[in-house]
């Protein structure tokens, strides 16, 4: 009897592994059988699984778009190229081992990632090792291009902008007096509330209260009831939308009055289902607040859906945006390198020196440190319960 | 002072809602424990299954056109009809598959085993979902919007109320279930003694495989009740609230089912009224981002000073 | 078991030879081709084959240093990414071997030990960046410590580690098996959000946004950043904590444990001072994970508290206890398959499926994209291990000393332990 158990959980551990075996031939294969000199491999890395996985997903979707739209202009200069979505499971030290993996497959010139802060610090340090070039869609916190690493690039705002943008639109634009903080105590989450409550007291309003939130829960009311006794007038949430929407929705419910405002973490179309009718009224910032304004983004938003069958998220426009900013710095890199592949710090070199190239979400042009000098900043109010939200402010993202 | 009064009593009823929730939970990990001194840690992966499938039965019914045609608590007991069939089955199924061969295993195997179920669980559902509707987070449609104001610092809700009701109405039924019946007589006896049991004729592993039957069942309707309550559920909205029912039945005496119950509840409140007040005591040093903290260490503080649990029965080590 | 009996009804000297072909086989072809995937994990089984192989040990351990510290960095140095991830794999093995004194040699359950992992690194972490200048005078010292006290502080983490377990033994070790659990869930927990919140008032671990950047180590001068550097730090310290944890093992102290573990009422009434004894497991253990910690930091160079979360505390009981419980070296192959099936196997797999799907071959709906769906295959792999294999991979072993271990004779007739698997 146990030695027929044993018998199938040997089977199973084989079949198991042989398959990866296989992959693993195969993935060796592929790099040492096709002419390697010729091969381009662009990598996308975001969270895939985990409670994070639909904004990772989104992003990948972005940049397959790109890639997709952008690959036959490549393989016209007689390159093959490939796409490696990966998945760094929104944990720092599989991105790590991720970064480690691109870092020494040599046909990787580039990377469109990550989503979060907590991981893109560490594996920026590893991509810097060989000048692998990586140009962010969403990551906002400061530390990453303030380090002034020549292969980091960004498109989206920084925290130390968006933060400010949203408490100056409070007291000045809202004309609040009292505003109240709540964080979910996460990297993005939290830099943006920080530097909230710092430009509130400079904007000179009252920041009465402070507090932070459990991601993943659903029950804010503890949170809720201090700011119905405080009753400031306007509550600012740095978090993502599943919980901002429940926020949203139970201080509708307990009739609150104070007016809402969150950051680009809150940018997205699951927003008006999860809060319903309670989301009129309430505000955010976020670097591309409606993309089917323009006829061309509204072209993009239906060739999305098209392509993938679902609509697509700012995200997904990030995510697009940086793919083909690494196409254009591809593409440059190897004009330069007179039609040969180019090294990593060629393409890293092209794609800093990207200036004015048009995207879904901006103008793309990067100052010294990574930044994206044409970051814009929206703020924008939902007048009905329908996404995308109506743009009341705009605002130059660039220090 | 004054702003904590004034928060109390809202608080006191946003925690008890939240804890009757705990608590139900909490009785399908106290009841597994008892007949099998297993924890189930795949007891969260029901509660969200549950809540799944009452949010899918919800939705079903608002596509259809039905919702606006049946009266709301007919809506409602339909999905909790099918949350807890489907739960108490998924109970059954997974007892059989991942914890009937580990009877005789040393006790952390079997843990191990439910960890593993309860990974299972959440992807596998995320799958499904994912297939079936292409988003795993699901909004369930507000079927008691109402509210009642009895005063300003108190707004009842009228879903909070649905809530407690059924969850009142689940702990007395399950209370008479496990006292006045032959069946639970029988259960009680299983987590007694499991040996001495068979002795005398009670088929232990169908009192096994209804205990979990029961217990899952439970756990499925607490979901819908959650769904309902809460309305945005996605595949991993288990994990962090099973841990928390399960440090309820802990804090109550685990074994003990009035014990779940009233440690359910008292969580319930402790971490209600320590998000809002922690900031106020603490004059802003700590904030509700210690609430969990909060709630943990009055467990340990209840553990040290009576390690069994506020309800557990000391058992004397026998010789 | 067909298989393993075959095995055994080979010539014992066919069956040597067989296997020294395999292992000095695989390491060559692993020198030769350094990415493959599938020669990666022969070149671990072969340790394994080394460690099972019936020869004396002073051919044994030259053989084993010649792959570790020699094949492998040659290895390494044309492929990075097999570095970290061996280096990953030593970490966690170590921390394993630390949850084992715990949990497998005392039977203690303990579902924080990531709380100690947390607190050696955030310790490195606080020091060797410009954190502590926030709390600490610059006339005190100079904040980031040079990398020179790198070395101090895996001695100053174990310590304090250490302390910290007696901190948490002292009040719940009289608890009951479960009620620990919980109770250790919980302290972990309390652990991760006071790291995340103690930003305010003052600050003193950055909360939520993370210490960065780490000093890396330095060595007379020579500062160690590269993964090589970071590969025989961690092997040198793992095999100390082999060392250690086998020595622990067979003396009085392990012996006080195991009767504990068996039947803790007996054991007290023979005399084992129980409590004492529980507290030096949970102290040893904890310093174990503390040392780990400083290295983990000095490594990442980046530690938030997302990555000290339930679920580590999880992925290490789960090596521990799929691997064997007790038994040192079942843990460490525990820790092998675990890790390897998080970092590299599956990836693996959902990267074949990818390029199967590109090609055309088959067709996968985005939904179903293998790469998210780690966690079912891990979870199916955990509870098939269970059911199929309760006792771990490699069951624990009573070590005995050996005037009471069976005579040659004995061992003729029935078979040593080790090869002895159709253990119920």
């Amino acid at each position: 009897m146990l030695r027929r158990k044993s018998k199938v959980l040997v089977s199973v551990l084989l079949l198991v592994f042989s398959f990866s075996m296989l992959g693993g031939c195969a993935s060796k294969a592929k790099t040492t059988g096709d002419s390697a000199a010729n091969k381009i491999k662009i990598a996308s890395v975001t969270p895939l699984s985990g409670a994070q996985a639909a904004l990772g997903e989104q992003i990948k979707l972005g940049a397959q778009m790109a890639f997709d739209e952008q690959k036959a202009e490549v393989e016209k200069l007689g390159f093959t190229l490939e796409f490696a979505p990966q998945d760094d499971q929104a944990d720092p030290k599989v991105g790590v081992a991720v970064a480690q993996k691109l870092l020494a497959d040599t046909d990787v010139l580039a990377v469109d990632g990550h989503f979060n802060s907590g991981v893109a610090i560490p594996s920026s340090e590893i991509y810097a090792k060989d000048n692998l070039c990586m140009v962010s869609p969403a990551n906002t916190a400061v530390g990453i291009t303030d380090r002034k690493l020549p292969n980091v690039n960004r498109i989206c705002a920084r925290d130390d902008v968006q933060g400010p943008l949203g408490a100056d639109f409070a007291a000045k634009d809202l004309g609040a007096k009292t505003i109240f903080i709540v964080h979910d105590k996460t990297t993005y989450g939290q830099a943006i509330a920080d530097e909230v409550k710092k430009q509130a007291t400079v904007d000179g309003m009252q920041v009465a209260g402070y507090e932070g939130i459990t991601p993943g829960e659903s029950d804010f009311s503890g949170v809720l009831n201090k700011v119905a006794v405080v009753k400031p007038d306007v509550v600012y949430f740095g978090g993502i939308y599943p919980e901002g929407s429940l926020l949203i929705k139970q201080m509708s419910d307990k009739g609150i009055k104070a007016k809402f405002i969150g950051p680009d973490g809150m940018d997205d179309p699951e927003e008006v289902k999860i809060a319903g009718a309670a989301v009129i009224g309430t505000y955010y910032t976020s670097p591309a607040a409606d993309i089917s304004r323009t006829p061309a983004g509204k072209a993009w938003v239906d060739s999305f859906t098209a392509k993938f069958g679902k609509a697509p998220s700012n995200w997904s426009a990030y995510g697009y945006d940086a793919m083909n900013v690494i196409m254009e710095g591809i593409k440059k890199a190897i004009v330069a390198n007179g039609g040969k592949k180019p090294s990593r710090l060629q393409v890293s070199t092209a794609v800093r020196a990207v200036s004015g190239l048009q995207g879904i979400t901006s103008t793309i042009s990067f100052d010294d440190k990574g930044d994206n000098k044409g970051a814009k900043l929206y703020v924008a109010q939902f007048k009905e319960a329908k996404y995308p939200p109506a743009v009341v402010k705009e605002v130059n993202a660039f220090k | 002072m004054e702003q904590f009064l004034q928060l109390l009593p809202q608080c006191l009823w946003d925690g008890l809602t939240l804890g009757v929730v705990y608590a139900i939970v909490a009785l399908g990990y106290t009841m597994v424990y008892g007949v099998l001194e297993l924890i189930n840690f795949a007891h969260s992966e029901i509660f969200m299954v549950g809540a799944f499938a009452g949010t899918e039965v919800l939705l079903y019914l608002q596509t259809y056109g039905y919702l606006t045609g049946i009266p709301a608590p007919v809506a409602l007991i339909m999905a909790l009809f099918v949350a807890m069939l489907l739960s108490g089955g998924l109970g059954v199924l997974m007892e059989r598959i991942a914890y009937r061969p580990l009877r005789n295993a040393p006790r952390l195997v079997p843990l191990i085993s439910a960890i593993g179920v309860s990974f299972f669980l959440q992807d596998a559902v995320r799958l499904i979902e994912g297939l079936w509707k292409n988003a795993f987070y699901l909004t369930a449609p507000s079927i008691f919007p109402a509210s009642i104001e009895i005063s300003t610092n108190l707004k009842l809700p009228v879903k909070s109320l649905v809530v407690m009701i059924s969850a009142v109405i689940m702990m007395v039924g399950l209370q008479m279930f496990v006292t006045r019946t032959k069946w639970g007589k029988a259960i009680r006896a299983v987590a007694q003694d499991r040996d001495t049991s068979s002795l005398m004729s009670i088929n232990v592993n169908r009192v096994i495989s209804l205990t979990f039957f029961i217990g899952a069942a439970l756990g499925g309707a607490a979901g819908t009740l959650f769904a309902c309550q809460y309305s945005l559920i996605n595949p991993y909205v288990g994990f962090i609230l099973g841990i928390k029912a399960f440090t309820a039945a802990v804090l109550g005496g685990i074994g003990s089912i009035p014990g779940a119950m009233a440690g359910g509840i008292l969580l319930g409140i402790l971490e209600s009224v320590g998000a809002a007040g922690l900031g106020i005591a603490t004059n802003g040093a700590m904030g509700a981002e210690y609430k969990d903290v909060f709630a943990f260490v009055i467990l340990i503080a209840v553990l040290i000073l009576k390690p069994s649990g506020l309800f557990g029965e000391e058992t004397g080590d026998k010789v | 078991m067909a298989k393993i009996k075959l095995l055994n009804q080979i010539n014992p000297k066919y069956k040597l030879a067989l296997q020294w072909v395999f292992v000095i086989g695989v390491n060559l072809l692993f020198y030769l081709d350094p990415q493959s995937g599938l020669l990666f994990i022969l070149f671990l089984g072969s340790l394994f084959v080394l460690y099972r192989m019936p020869v004396s040990t002073r051919l044994k351990y030259p053989a084993t240093l010649v792959i570790l510290a020699g094949v492998m960095p040659l290895v390494g140095m044309q492929n990075s990414y097999y570095f970290d991830v061996i280096t990953q794999v030593g970490i966690y093995a170590a921390l394993a071997i630390g949850l084992n004194i715990v949990v497998g040699f005392a039977g203690l359950l303990n579902f924080g030990y990531v709380a100690f992992y947390a607190f050696g690194a955030y310790l490195y972490a606080i020091f060797a960046t410009s954190q502590a200048a926030n709390f600490i005078p610059a006339a005190v010292a100079h904040f980031p410590l040079s990398g020179n006290w790198f070395w101090v502080f895996l001695v100053v983490g174990a310590i304090m580690s250490a302390g910290l377990g007696v901190l948490l033994g002292f009040p719940v070790l009289r608890l009951r098996g479960d009620y620990l659990a919980i109770v250790t869930l919980g302290f972990a927990e309390i652990i991760r959000i006071v790291f995340n919140n103690l930003d305010k008032p003052i600050n003193i671990t950055n909360g939520p946004k993370g210490l960065s950047p780490i000093e890396p180590p330095a060595l007379f001068g020579m500062v160690l950043n590269q993964p090589i550097h970071f590969y025989f730090i961690v092997l040198g310290v793992l095999i100390l904590t082999i060392i250690i944890a086998q020595r622990l093992d067979s003396s009085r102290i392990g012996r006080c444990w195991a009767a504990i573990r068996e039947d803790e009422l007996a054991a007290r009434s023979m005399g084992v001072p129980v409590v004492r004894m529980k507290l030096l497991a949970f102290a040893i253990g904890a310093s174990f994970a503390g040392t780990m910690g400083v290295i983990f930091a000095a490594k990442q160079t980046f530690v938030d508290p997302s990555s000290f979360g339930f679920m580590e505390s999880i992925g290490i009981l789960s090596m521990v206890i799929v691997g064997g419980m007790g038994n040192i070296a079942g843990v460490i192959i525990g820790a092998v398959g675990v890790v390897m099936l998080q970092l590299n196997v599956l990836k693996e797999l959902s990267q074949y499926l990818g390029q199967l799907a590109a090609q055309g071959v088959i067709h996968i709906p985005s939904q179903v994209d293998p790469a998210k769906y780690e966690k079912l295959i891990y979870g199916l792999i955990l509870i098939l291990a269970c059911i199929y294999r309760p006792q771990g991979l490699l069951p624990a072993h009573r070590s005995l000393p050996n005037w009471l271990k069976k005579s040659k004779q004995d061992k003729a007739i029935n078979g040593t332990q080790e090869d002895n698997t159709d253990v119920t």
